[in-house]
């Protein structure tokens, strides 16, 4: 048992820091708010070219064939610097269907295009009854020939609007229980009939609605089998959850790097007030809170990884926990630095905004919480 | 980033489960709270200590020559998971195992570790440990106990509070001034005293559970042959602020949190209350999943620092942290008992209708002691900003 990182990891964090630091400063992150595509082109090839798009792809298919605990110790990197861009959209919602269910011609096809950078993905799954579980897909797929014809409206859809592939999870029959009869198809982006709009959300980040309105797919582009895709979904949605983690995990050690920086540095009443107990004790706090938020999200992703019997009950305990905790630590966060934290200008207020979105993102405390006790046997 | 035992390890797990399942005592629930005032208590306690004494685990961390196993840090993890699962009766040995040995091992002379060691590995001794006044608590460096050196002789006098066991042990490793006109950590010395001693006092002090684990002690001309005093004196604040190389993880409250949740899962299951099971009741879910929840979170709080031990550096304030949230825990698990059992969570043990034997009642009791117990929580998060955060004191 060690809960640290190896050689490998440790080479891989130092990296991606450094990287990061230099290709995705806070001016970047700022850009991207208001760029409508949301990513920098140049910095997503730099990105590419380190060989990051494929890194749990394997490697006969042109990645590096790394495991989740390695994606997770770049996404706590990612995490930090705040990268924006489709990267889990592309490297987990769109390659882990195909690489947990695609055929040979799909995989062919598409891995090594993801992991050279060349295809952008996304994966279309919530709808406007916002719900992360297999009753919230109405959206509908018909049989047409040779083709299926998909309708109705995907929202909250992550980078769609860049995307040039996307994984559409639809219904197309109704079964005895609301998984069934769920089919997971690949969808060209720019098939007639899909329209996106970008969502304005408290991250900046980029979601969006996307409507389909008599969309063509053809039968071939059916990824897994017809009528069994939830599976697919499931296993995508725990690494993504994993991946959320992760990248709140960087987020609250950053926010609070910050944070403490500045409690040492700012004097008042003629000493820091890093030197006042009120607020050494939240600060105490809040290491506690990025700590354990470490360790469960590692946990998970150990647990995921090598299939453990306790992998689902580790993912919620720690999307739960983490969700929860991220968010006490940025509200302590904007509360140390005072007024300066509700300014536009000042950084913390990004690693806030962005905070409450990815808490939301695959489940918030009170959804996962539930999936907890459900666990427990309750 | 590897949570996967070794083979070794696991077998080692097994052995301590099939051990506990042989050596512990018959029907016993581990609801030692009820009955700590009951001196047929301690005995099972001195029983239990000698059978892990004939098992060389009293103390199985320590080195071979001093009567352990020399047990890796993760093997100790292991066992003190296993012990506090199980809820043993581990009374007897806490103090020698976890302070007295430790210090002796590092900073005592020969023929003390050979009077002592081997004494407590066997389970021949018992120690309390002489450390809080009634004006020294949190603030420990300002005690005024004092010993002055007479002879080849040490007369202590003073008062010493909250001595768990005091009543029972045959040693106690004491701090006393011994240097009244240095600076408050610098003329502290660290006695280990023999509890037979004439002009040794102690005075029962019995806690809100009505159990007696506590006392006062008091020193009344206490004379002690000089070879009592451990290491230089005035060295004794350092020597008892150091941290030991023993596994130092707060696991047991993280796994004996596992056993409580695992308990008040299974009563909400089979509860029903107005022609429901309480486990329907959303707010009785939610509380369930927090507690299993957060046990989840000091366990890897604890596993990290035993993991920092196994690579051989050395925790600091990420000890403080398991002990923290690992006692905070345990208290709001205590609560969340007793809030879904309603009206049931207020009964003590003796009621017929208290609900898992009373458990929750005297670990909600309980657990308030445990919380400010070696360092409340403000004195953990004093450390943790200071020594760990480097931030300043003015």
């Amino acid at each position: 048992m060690d809960l640290g990182l190896d050689e490998q990891q440790e080479l891989l964090k130092n990296f991606a820091r450094d990287f990061l630091e230099k290709e995705c400063p806070e001016s970047v992150v700022r850009e991207m708010e208001e760029d409508e595509k949301g990513y920098s082109p140049d910095l997503w090839r730099k990105m590419a070219q380190q060989g990051w798009m494929g890194l749990i792809i394997p490697e006969e298919h042109g990645g590096t064939g790394m495991n989740l605990c390695e994606l997770v110790v770049l996404l706590e990197e990612f995490g930090r610097a705040l990268v924006p861009g489709p990267y889990i959209s592309t490297v987990v919602l769109g390659a882990v269907p195909i690489m947990e269910a695609g055929n040979d011609e799909q995989k062919k096809q598409l891995l090594p295009k993801i992991a050279a950078g060349e295809t952008i993905m996304t994966m279309a799954l919530t709808e406007p009854s916002a719900k992360w579980d297999a009753d919230g897909v109405e959206l509908e797929a018909k049989k047409q020939g040779n083709d299926y014809v998909l309708n109705g409206v995907k929202l909250f859809v992550p980078d769609a609007h860049v995307s040039d592939q996307m994984v559409v999870v639809a219904r197309t029959s109704k079964g005895k229980t609301p998984e069934d009869g769920i089919t997971v198809f690949l969808v060209d982006s720019k098939s007639p009939g899909i329209s996106f709009e970008l969502l304005r959300t408290i991250a900046a980040d980029k979601q969006c609605e996307v409507a389909f309105e008599n969309v063509k797919v053809p039968a071939a582009n059916v990824i897994g089998e017809v009528d069994k895709g939830w599976p697919i979904v499931e296993k995508t949605k725990k690494m993504a959850t994993v991946a959320a983690c992760a990248y709140l995990v960087g987020l609250s050690q950053m926010d609070f790097d910050v944070t403490l920086n500045y409690a040492k540095e700012r004097v008042q009443f003629g000493r820091p007030i890093g030197s006042f107990q009120a607020i050494q004790h939240k600060l105490a706090d809040v290491v506690i809170d990025v700590d354990g938020s470490r360790f469960i999200t590692y946990k998970a992703a150990w647990s995921l990884q090598e299939e453990e019997p306790d992998a689902d009950m580790m993912i919620s305990m720690a999307k739960a926990w983490t969700s929860d905790a991220s968010r006490r630590v940025v509200a302590h966060g904007q509360q140390i630095h005072g007024g300066i934290g509700f300014t536009k200008e000042y950084k913390i207020q990004l690693y806030f905004r962005r905070q409450k979105w990815m808490e939301l993102m695959w489940g918030d405390a009170d959804y996962h919480r539930e999936l907890v006790a459900q666990k427990l046997e309750v | 980033m590897d949570f996967r035992l070794s083979p070794e390890e696991e077998a080692f797990r097994q052995e301590v489960r099939d051990w506990l399942k042989e050596n512990l005592p018959k029907d016993w629930s581990g609801d030692r709270f009820t009955r700590d005032r009951d001196p047929e208590t301690w005995n099972i306690y001195r029983e239990f200590a000698g059978k892990l004494a004939a098992k060389k685990w009293v103390a199985p961390a320590w080195p071979v020559e001093y009567g352990g196993l020399g047990l890796s840090v993760i093997q100790q993890l292991i066992f003190n998971e296993e012990m506090a699962y199980h809820q043993a009766p581990l009374g007897y040995s806490i103090m020698g195992v976890g302070w007295a040995g430790p210090t002796i091992i590092v900073y005592g002379t020969e023929e003390q570790k050979q009077k002592h060691l081997g004494a407590i590995t066997n389970a021949e001794t018992m120690w309390c440990q002489g450390f809080s006044e009634p004006n020294a608590g949190s603030d420990l460096a300002s005690l005024q106990t004092r010993a002055v050196r007479d002879g080849d002789d040490y007369v202590i006098n003073g008062q010493k509070i909250w001595t768990s066991g005091a009543h029972l042990s045959d040693w106690c490793i004491l701090l006393a001034r011994t240097d009244p006109e240095a600076t408050k950590h610098k003329g502290i010395s660290y006695f280990l005293l023999d509890m037979k001693t004439p002009g040794v006092t102690v005075r029962p002090l019995i806690d809100m559970m009505d159990n007696h684990a506590f006392n006062e002690m008091f020193f009344d001309n206490v004379r002690v042959p000089k070879d009592c005093l451990l290491g230089d004196e005035n060295r004794g604040w350092y020597m008892a602020a150091t941290t030991l190389d023993f596994e130092r993880s707060s696991i047991g409250g993280a796994v004996g949190g596992r056993r409580m949740v695992e308990e008040l899962v299974a009563y909400a299951r089979e509860t029903k209350r107005n022609g429901k099971r309480l486990s329907e009741e959303v707010t009785v879910r939610v509380r369930l999943a927090d507690a299993a929840l957060e046990v989840e979170i000091g366990r890897m709080l604890s596993y990290r620092v035993a993991s920092m031990q196994q690579r051989g550096l050395v925790p600091n304030y990420e000890s403080s942290i398991a002990k923290l949230f690992n006692t905070d825990m345990q208290f709001r698990l205590a609560k969340a008992g007793l809030e879904i059992m309603g009206l049931y969570g207020q009964l003590e043990p003796q009621s017929k209708y208290a609900p898992l034997r009373g458990k929750f009642e005297r670990q909600y009791l309980w657990q308030t002691g445990m919380i400010v117990g070696g360092g409340t929580p403000e004195i953990q998060r004093n450390i943790i900003a200071m020594r760990g955060l480097g931030l300043p004191r003015q």
